[in-house]
Order: C-alpha cells, then structure tokens, then sequence
C-alpha cells in the first residue's frame, strides 16, 4: 500500500495539523505553567517575581479550592449517576418497538444540542423562578411551598441544569450500543430459560459496560470544566455554593486579575482532567487496535 | 424479546414512553411558547398553556433592539469559519494517517486527541493574554482560530475513521488506472468520502455554535456570538422572559435542526469512534 | 509483448523477509498460475509486479526494461482485484473508462473502446448501471472490463474467483481461459486454489514462504514434483505419504502415492486396511481408510463402490506411480 513516495507526502500533509495542535497545547500549557511560579497580577503589571511553589500552596490551602473541589467532583458525580443510570432506562425504552418511535427520539434527544447560555437561562428563570416559575405552580398546586432553587440548593439546580443537557448524549451512545447487540445471544438465553431481568443483567448489561465506560470517562472530561451554567446563573455564588475549579480559575484570573493563582489553579485542572483523560486514551487506542 | 407483547402491552408502553418523552422535551416546550406570549402574560400565574394572547412582538423587539441579527451572523461566520479552516488542515492529516499509516500514526492521533481533554481553563490565562496583547480579543478572527483548533482533533478523528471505511484496493485499482495522486484523491476518495466530510462538518457547526467557554472570555461586542448574546439576559432589567424565549428559541433552531439530522456522526464524533 | 522477468526479487517487512529472492520468467502470452498456502507470498509478488508495493532488492523487467522504480500506472499493467474494487459512485461505463480518462484519451476513442470491451464481457446492457445494482458475476465482468480496455502488456489477477459461489466459480473460470484463448495476452493469476492453478495454467509457480518450489506445466507438477510439499499441494485429495518398512522397500524415507493410483480390492493386495468413512460422489468414491501399521490413507475408486465403515480391503499402490522422497522431502528418482 505505502511506497516509498507516498510516505513523505502522507508526513507533509499531516504536519501542519499536528504542529497547530502542538502550537495550541504546548505553548500556553507552558506558559501556565511559568505564570503558576510567579507572583503575577495583572492590576500591577512588570512586577512579577518568581515565588516558587507559592501559588500552589496558597491555592491549595485555600478554603475556597476545597469548597471548589468539593463542588467539582459533587456536580460530576452527581450528573454522571442520573446520566448514566437514565441512559440506560431510558436507552432500554427506546429500544423496544414504540409508535412514532423516531419521533419520541428527537424528543429526548434534543436538550443535548441547547447551548448551555440558552439552557441555563430558561431553567432559571422559566421554570425554576420560586414565583412565576413552572416549578413553582406545580408545588403550589399541589399544596408545598415553592422552592427557590438559586438560593436554597444551588448546586442542585445546576446539577439538574447539567443533567438534563447531557442525558441525551449518554442515551444516544448507550442506545446506539444497545442497537448493536445481537439479537442470537438474547434469543439464546431465552432458549436458556432466562426471563427478561436475567437477560438484563447477565447479557445486556456486560455488553454495555463498555459504551457506560465511554459514556463516563467522556463526561467527566467535559463536566470538570462546566463553566456557562454556573456564569450565567449564580456567578458561583451563594458564596462559593457553585464554585467549580473552572470558575475559581476563571474568577481569580479576570475577576481578581491574579495570574499567578489562576495559574496554579490552572495546572490543577489539568492534572484532574489528565488522570481521567489517561484511561480514556488507553481505551481509545485498545479500539483502535480493533 | 419485542414479541412476546401484547398490543395492550404494546400501547400502554408506548403511552408511557411518550409521557417521558414529552417531559424531557418539556422545558424547549415551554421556551418556545412563551416567545409567544407578552411579557405579562410569561409572568402571571397560573401559567397558560394554549388560551392566550399569541404575539408576535418579542421576535420584532428582539431584532429591533438588541440587533440580534449581528449576532447570529457572528455565531454563522465562527462555526462555519472554523469548519472551513478545519477541514482545510483536517482532511490532508486524516488522509495521511488513514492510507499512510506510519509505526507513530496511531501514536499521533492518541495524542491529538489527547489535547481535547485539556481543560480550557488550564489555559484560559496565557490565551487571553496573548490575545490581548496581540489585539486578538473580540475579533472573529481570533475566536475562529480558538474555535478550529479545540475542534481539529475531533475532525481529524471523524474524518480518520470515515476514510478507513474506504476499501484500500479501490484507490490501488485508482493508482493502477494511471491516477496520479491528485486525480485519485479528487476522482475516487473525496466522492466516496463525502458522506463522511458532511457528517464532519455538520457536528463541527453544532460544537462551535454552542461552545460556551470562549465565545464568553474573549467576547465583548464586536465578534460576540449568540451565546454571549444569550448570556446578556443573566441580569437584565424589568420583564424579560418572552424576550428572553424569543431569543432562545431562534438561536437554538438551526441547531436542534441539524443535530436531529445528524445523530449519528454525534456518536461517532463524540466517542472518538469508541462506540460504533 | 508481455514477457515479465523476475530477478531476485526481494522484499522485506520490517524485519521479516517475506520473499527472501524470487527469480522468474514469464513467456509473452503465457497463462502463469501463482499458487500456495495463505501466507505463501503470492498476493505479495504479484503486487510487487504491479507496483504496488516497492521491492527491497532486485530487478522486475517488462519486455526488458527495469520497472522496480516505476509507478504502477507506468507499467502498463492491468490489475483485477479480488474484491474487484469498482468505483461505487461510476456507472459500469465510467468504471470502465476510467483508466483510459485518466491517460487522457479523446471521448470518441474512450467510447469505442469502452463499446468493445463490453461487447467481449456481456455489458453491454448494464453500462449505465451502479455497481451496487449488479450480481456478483457482473461485477467481474466489469472488473475485467476495466483491465482489458488499456490494452496492457499483462493482466494480474488476485484470486479474483474467491468471493464467487462454487458453480459460479467453474463458469468464470471458463470465461477467464476463453478470454485468454482470444486475447492471447500474458496473464498472471494468483490463487490458493489448485484446480484453478492445475486448469487454467500454461506454466503453474508454486509458492511457499516467500520461496519458489517448483515452476512448471500442470502435468509436469502432477507426475514429477520436487518436493514433498508439491506433492501434497497438486492433486486433489491429497498424496498419500507412507513411511516406515514399506518406503524401505522401494529405498527410500517416504513414499508417496495418489489416492487415484492405489488399487483396491476385497481379496488380496499389498496393504491391508480398514475403512472408517467412505465418501460416495456417484461418479468417484472416496474411502478414507486405517492402513494397517501405516496410518490414515485416502484412496480413490471409480463409479460406485459398496464399501462402508468396517470393512476389510486390501490396497496396491501402482508401482509406476510411487514417488520417492528423501528424510528432507527433496524427490528421488523413480527405481
């Protein structure tokens, strides 16, 4: 297939892809990494001065980095359990024959292509408004008081935000895996004698742990660094209620202008981002191998 | 397993199934009736659902005043800008890596998409300096860099498995036919690939449209796009919801559109191929 | 003028010689049948010829001329896939064209010839048709098409017949020594399959590992094998190979005969033996039997024979016919 010719022109033409994402990784990664050793801010500019591990002990001693961190792996955790846990429901239940099944597809499946601006926005103020909000009628109706979501639980109403956005991913991957067991091996088992729950753990569950596993490791790369939800409803607050690691970055670096500590946080995230993202790689490339 | 049930069984299910689906649906439901109502109406309890007074006025005030147009062209040219750039640097890559496969191919691309994990925010800082100081900021041409590159590895990965799926011997039997390496990409690859690059295209449009990281930090008005617009209403003044909604539901219709077209070049983009 | 000469033709993968030096010679208008187990290398060479691939050492000459350093489009060889590898998105006619598109031909003369070619295959009804929408066979057709029309010097074929159902199989090989017989042009044919080897070929070149064993007519590779492994490769089934005091006796490691040149009779003969299963085609019987002190042996009886498992039977294995070979498989002589 490859002969001697084509092999340069294959390098040629891949390079400018793998210098710009060089470019775009390393650069900056390094240049965090630099900020994170100095006491930088931006309010005094020219008076940076290298402080060493500074940063990064202040950072995490901070109150506010183990609130944040407490926060992070709360709302990932907690979107991860209702994702994945509804995704498999709701993937089993779109399996099975439904009239106007495509259609009741499109329905579930829409949340996911919301911006996060526009979804964080409508589930504050449309539905989760303590007075004229949807969820308010509805407790109302039913004789409760209403809830006012941004004060009281917070971190819930973002972790509900969040959930609702990324059910539909989570449905459409375990449902397209599920699409893709073969029917033999159900058909099998119930030659086996297996009744419907049997069949659900013993056969459909293992071959779906591995799309969960995708499923998992992909959210969690993308919900350490929700960050839209959270600045477009509470701005972190009550306090730091809502305060991930992505906006206690994102705070004390243009808020509070100190690059330094916004630095050090920085590295942090990655490092977090880094230990989830090793499995994924690993798994990834065992795909590929295929 | 379909079919041990029963017709009841069968419409009770589907009843059941429908009650959760139109609850999951609900909230864009609701979005999109309230642009409809006036400001008074959005407010008042109990919430009408069908007997009230439909308007048009939000959608006319939403353009009139806020300009909303411009907006949504800024969304246009960053998500179709930084496809174009995209494909531009992603196809040669993918087609390198998928018909010359070299001992550090796989190597490569484990490690290009490795850089789509990285955080935003662990960069966040160097990035918005550079920009400053390169008077990047609030330019659409920066935000269509910014745009392609957190894309790229996701392209490049889409397009790589698509290209794969290409049989080998049909671009040999092009080579034997006296192609030239130009006329065998154009002639034979591309026609067979265009499947491929559409569905690419497509969920590239749908991330860039709705990436809520950047578009936010290194926005203020002249390239801002529909998200920061969107993000304006965080702390608005006086009645807003219908506006609100009006707003809402035209930014998110061309994507909710395009992504129902294209739910399953999502999974494959979106697990890196990992789930087929 | 399609004669092909191959000069120590070497190509390595890494670090693993998968042809370690293959020398050749292939007559113009010659039917050349590469054949071996899978794995042996013939796909390999027979890319190597093409120029798909780029050889690690040596010589491949076209009517003389060195073409190891040249483009396979400049070669002016034609290449028939076994998955055929139409182009999905051309009609049967532009697939057909397409080689002759790309030579920069005028449209007139692309037609003429696109014309012909379909005439010669049968397609002329399908030239407007998808691939998709065509049966296997046709799809054959027009791979073939697609390698007639540029008039090469030679056409390689990669076990185009493997995707075919078996009857299918028997009617294209007909039409492929048809095609040879009228077009009278070099052709090089790859294939695990040694009835396809043993029918189609002028000269058959008998491939293990890399190695060339033995090169020659069919018959000539029926009734005089080199080695062993040709021995066990031509004919179908399989040559008996019989050790011990037997081979002793005609002065040898091993003898071996063909199921068809062992004789069988329920009286007396050389060798007495056991039938475990025995295979009744009507026109032949194929009785696998256990040799006594010899071991499993397949032997062959013409027409209908009443034998089954248990019975007792005697075989003689036609003198003439035994084949003699040494403790490293190398043939000796006959006695």
């Amino acid at each position: 297939m490859s002969t001697r010719s084509s092999t340069l022109t294959g390098r040629i033409m891949s390079a400018p892809s793998i210098i710009a994402l060089f470019l775009w990784m390393i650069v900056p990664l390094g240049m965090t990494i630099y900020f994170s050793f100095l006491r930088y801010n931006l309010l005094s500019p020219g008076m940076e001065e290298w402080v060493g591990t500074l940063n990064y002990e202040f950072f995490l001693t901070d109150p506010a980095f183990f609130a944040s961190l407490a926060n992070t792996l709360l709302l990932v955790g907690s979107v991860l359990v209702i994702t994945v846990v509804g995704g498999v429901l709701l993937g089993l239940m779109l399996d099975q024959p439904i009239f106007g099944r495509g259609i009741l597809r499109l329905l579930v499946i829409a949340p996911f292509f919301i911006m996060p601006t526009v979804n964080a926005l409508v589930w504050k103020n449309l539905l989760m408004h303590p007075v004229s909000g949807m969820f308010a009628w509805i407790a109302n109706s039913l004789g409760f008081q209403s809830i006012d979501w941004f004060s009281e639980a917070p971190l819930t109403a973002i972790i509900i935000m969040v959930s609702w956005q990324w059910l539909p991913f989570a449905v459409l991957i375990l449902l397209t895996a599920l699409q893709s067991l073969d029917r033999d091996q159900k058909e099998a088992a119930q030659m086996d004698g297996a009744g419907p729950v049997s069949i659900f753990f013993y056969i459909t569950l293992p071959h779906l742990s591995r799309a969960i596993t995708v499923v998992v490791l992909i959210e969690t790369i993308f919900l350490l660094t929700v960050f839209a939800e959270i600045f477009v409803t509470t701005g972190g607050g009550p306090g730091l209620a809502t305060t991930n690691i992505a906006f206690l970055v994102y705070t004390q670096a243009l808020l509070q202008y100190d690059v330094g500590g916004a630095s050090a946080g920085g590295i942090v995230a990655v490092v977090l981002a880094n230990i989830v993202a090793i499995f994924l790689i690993r798994l990834i490339g065992k795909n590929l191998d295929r | 397993m379909e079919n041990k049930q029963t017709p009841l069984g069968h419409i009770g299910f589907s009843i059941f199934a429908w009650i959760v689906g139109l609850l999951i649906f609900f909230p864009i439901f609701w979005m999109v009736l309230t642009s409809f109502k006036t400001e008074l109406e959005a407010v008042s309890m109990p919430p009408s659902f069908i007997s009230f007074d439909w308007t048009l006025e939000n959608y006319a005030e939403v353009q009139a005043r806020s300009d909303y147009f411009r907006f949504a062209m800024n969304s246009v040219i960053l998500s179709v800008g930084s496809t174009l750039v995209g494909l531009l640097f992603a196809v040669p890559c993918a087609w390198a890596m998928a018909f010359n496969p070299t001992k550090r191919t796989k190597d490569a691309l484990l490690w290009m998409l490795s850089t789509k994990m990285m955080p935003p925010v662990g960069v966040l800082v160097p990035i918005y300096l550079v920009f400053r100081d390169w008077g990047l900021l609030d330019t659409r041409f920066g935000l269509i860099m910014v745009l392609f590159l957190m894309n790229l590895p996701i392209m490049v990965w889409m397009l790589y498995t698509y290209f794969k799926e290409i049989p080998s011997d049909i671009l040999e039997a092009a080579r034997m036919d006296g192609a030239t390496l130009p006329k065998e990409i154009i002639f034979v690859l591309l026609p067979m690939a265009v499947p491929g690059i559409a569905s690419t295209m497509l969920l590239n449009i749908i991330l860039a449209w709705n990436e809520a990281f950047w578009t936010l930090n290194l926005t203020t008005a002249d390239a801002a796009p529909l998200t920061a617009f969107i993000a304006s209403y965080s702390s608005p003044e006086g009645l807003f919801w219908s506006k609100l909604s009006a707003a809402s539901t035209l930014a998110v219709a061309p994507i909710l559109i395009i992504g129902w077209f294209s739910q399953k070049q999502l999974v494959r983009g979106l697990t890196f191929g990992a789930v087929k | 003028m399609g004669a092909i000469r191959l000069e120590k033709v070497k190509k390595t993968f890494g670090t693993l010689d998968v042809i370690p030096g293959v020398d050749l010679d292939i007559n113009d208008g010659e039917f050349v049948v590469f054949v071996g187990p899978s794995g042996c290398g013939k796909s390999t060479l027979l890319r190597l010829i093409a120029g798909l691939e780029d050889v690690t050492d040596g010589k491949i000459l076209i009517n003389g001329t060195d073409v190891a350093n040249e483009a396979p489009a400049k070669r002016g060889l034609s290449m028939v896939f076994q998955s055929y590898a139409l182009y999905p998105h051309m009609t049967v006619y532009n697939n057909i064209a397409f080689g002759l598109k790309m030579a920069g031909e005028s449209k007139a003369v692309i037609d003429e010839k696109v014309q012909n070619a379909a005439k010669i295959l049968n397609l002329t009804d399908y030239l407007e048709r998808r691939p998709g929408a065509l049966s296997g066979g046709q799809r054959q057709r027009v791979a073939i098409g697609r390698a007639i029309v540029r008039n090469p010097a030679a056409f390689l074929f990669d076990e185009p017949l493997s995707n075919l159902d078996a009857a299918l199989r028997v009617n294209m090989r007909l039409e492929i020594t048809g095609l040879h017989q009228e077009l009278k042009t070099t052709m090089i044919y790859v294939t695990h399959d040694q009835v396809e080897a043993m029918t189609m070929a002028d000269k058959i070149v008998v491939l293990q590992a890399g190695r060339v064993e033995q090169v020659g007519k069919p018959m000539d590779l029926y009734n005089n094998p080199a080695n062993k492994f040709v021995a066990g490769f031509i004919g179908s089934p399989k040559m008996n190979f019989i050790g011990g005091d037997y081979a002793k006796k005609h002065d040898c490691h091993e003898i071996g005969i063909r199921p068809e040149h062992v004789a069988v009779s329920t009286e007396s003969g050389d060798l007495p033996a056991t039938v475990k299963i025995a295979e009744h085609l009507g026109a032949e019987t194929y009785l696998h039997v256990n040799a006594e002190g010899f071991g499993p042996m397949t032997v062959r009886a013409t027409g209908e024979v009443p034998l089954g498992e248990h019975d007792k039977i005697w075989l003689t294995p036609e003198q003439d016919r035994i084949h003699r070979f040494d403790a490293n498989g190398i043939a000796l002589g006959k006695l």
